[in-house]
């Protein structure tokens, strides 16, 4: 199976791809349209602020290659927010796969949300033999609105959409990378579809 | 619900853990990679590393480290000691860090929290901060305690947020190694003045001063070593203690 990773400048991708070196996979750190278009998989990773990030994109073309892969592609945590179609994070128009925008948490809770929480009202095959009410690590600034894509919530002063999915693309707020044996899980499943 | 993070703190020096590790199931307690794994297992939320390397060369090879812990941890870890560049911050998250944690450095220049923040996000931006009481008021402390300052801790906290900081881990230096409990009063006024999370660090003996610092000091997370590397609190038992007394935690 080919693995790519988008390397597109931003943040750390290195723990993605010592997770799935960990399950036996090598992944391939690539912003070449041919090598991401050739992959079996694509991850879509991303740490870091929407609008620099969404203007590195554009500089590679990659905005306009994403929205239309065929494969399984996962966005995780800001991979996941620029997938949807705005984001309040530097006023940043996304790609548009998910119907819905990422909004900032209002200072009622801290920010940054830091640490585990739990996912529930899981379904999609992305969490086949992973519990309800399951801990993920999560770090994030923004959140996504619920819309009928939503695959599983979270509660943080409010409860959102933590994870996303549109036919062949799915998202993930938290950090599966980082999130022990259940995180482990949930890239073997991606890795499964 | 976000829960309460449980964090074990292991000192680096050229590459290796350096004092007091006793645990008795492990092969090689100066290896940071099978401790660091041995946590994971135990159930801990997130790992520090502090670097007390004294030579270049001693960072190089914490580098290296690095690089092994985020090859085989699948928990975050923060790194911290010695940083003062935007240079050694990429480095140190190139290699698989999460996040970095700044003390001094940013006392002396504290342009370096905005600079870490802009180009590498807040969520990777943690600033440490070390204090006692000096006459009854918090003052900050620089080069692992050693020299005091005038800077008034909570003014310095608000600042470093203001700058970037995604979090602040606070040691109490009246409380660090007296395993009498956790500075709950300030940290309490810390979480209580700053929108970020707060990690406690300095004083845990028992299990009741961590339930004590979540209750009332309203800390985030809480920073701990030797109970944890001496195996006194069992992190699993720690853990099951904390939701017994209906503290939120990854169990």
């Amino acid at each position: 199976m080919k693995l790519v990773i988008i390397n597109y400048g931003a943040g750390n991708i290195k723990s993605i791809q010592f997770a799935f070196k960990r399950l036996g996979y090598d992944a391939v750190l690539s912003n070449n349209p041919e090598e991401i278009k050739s992959a079996d998989k694509v991850i879509f990773p991303g740490v870091g602020e929407a609008s620099s990030a969404m203007t590195m994109l554009k500089e590679s073309g990659l905005d306009i290659l994403i929205p239309k892969l065929k494969q399984p592609v996962l966005g995780i945590c800001l991979g996941m927010q620029l997938l949807c179609e705005f984001t309040e994070e530097g006023n940043t128009k996304g790609l548009g796969v998910f119907k819905t925008v990422v909004k900032r948490f209002d200072n009622s809770v801290k920010v940054p949300q830091m640490g585990w929480n739990v996912i529930k009202n899981l379904k999609s095959k992305l969490f086949r033999d992973v519990k309800e009410k399951e801990y993920m690590y999560l770090v994030h600034s923004y959140y996504a609105e619920h819309c009928p894509e939503t695959i599983a919530t979270t509660d943080y002063g409010l409860n959102y959409a933590s994870a996303l999915q549109h036919k062949n693309f799915y998202g993930v707020q938290f950090h599966p990378e980082k999130s022990s044996t259940a995180g482990a899980q949930i890239l073997q499943n991606f890795l499964d579809l | 619900m976000l829960t309460k993070r449980i964090i074990p703190c292991l000192d680096i020096k050229d590459g290796r853990t350096v004092k007091g590790v006793n645990f008795v199931d492990l092969r090689d307690a100066g290896d940071p990679v099978e401790l660091a794994k041995q946590y994971a297992n135990y159930g801990a939320d997130e790992l520090v590393f502090l670097d007390i390397s004294a030579t270049l060369e001693g960072r190089a090879t914490t580098l290296e480290m690095v690089m092994h812990v985020a090859e085989q941890v699948n928990i975050p870890f923060t790194v911290g000691g010695g940083i003062s560049s935007v240079e050694h911050v990429d480095a140190l998250l190139q290699c698989g860090a999460d996040k970095v944690s700044i003390n001094s450095s940013a006392v002396k220049r504290p342009e370096l929290v905005n600079e870490l923040a802009n180009k590498f996000g807040s969520q990777c931006v943690v600033v440490a901060i070390d204090a006692k009481q000096i006459n009854g008021q918090w003052k900050v402390h620089l080069a692992g305690g050693s020299i005091p300052t005038d800077i008034d801790l909570f003014e310095w906290a608000k600042e470093v947020e203001q700058r970037g900081a995604g979090e602040i881990l606070f040691t109490s230096m009246d409380h660090d190694g007296t395993k009498n409990g956790f500075a709950n009063v300030a940290l309490a006024k810390l979480s209580e003045e700053l929108n970020i999370p707060i990690i406690a660090s300095g004083g845990a003996g028992n299990v009741q001063h961590f339930i004590d610092t979540f209750k009332e000091g309203k800390s985030d997370a809480a920073l701990a070593a030797s109970v944890f590397h001496f195996g006194e609190i069992p992190i699993p038992y720690l853990k099951k203690e904390l939701k017994a007394n209906h503290i939120e935690v990854r169990f």
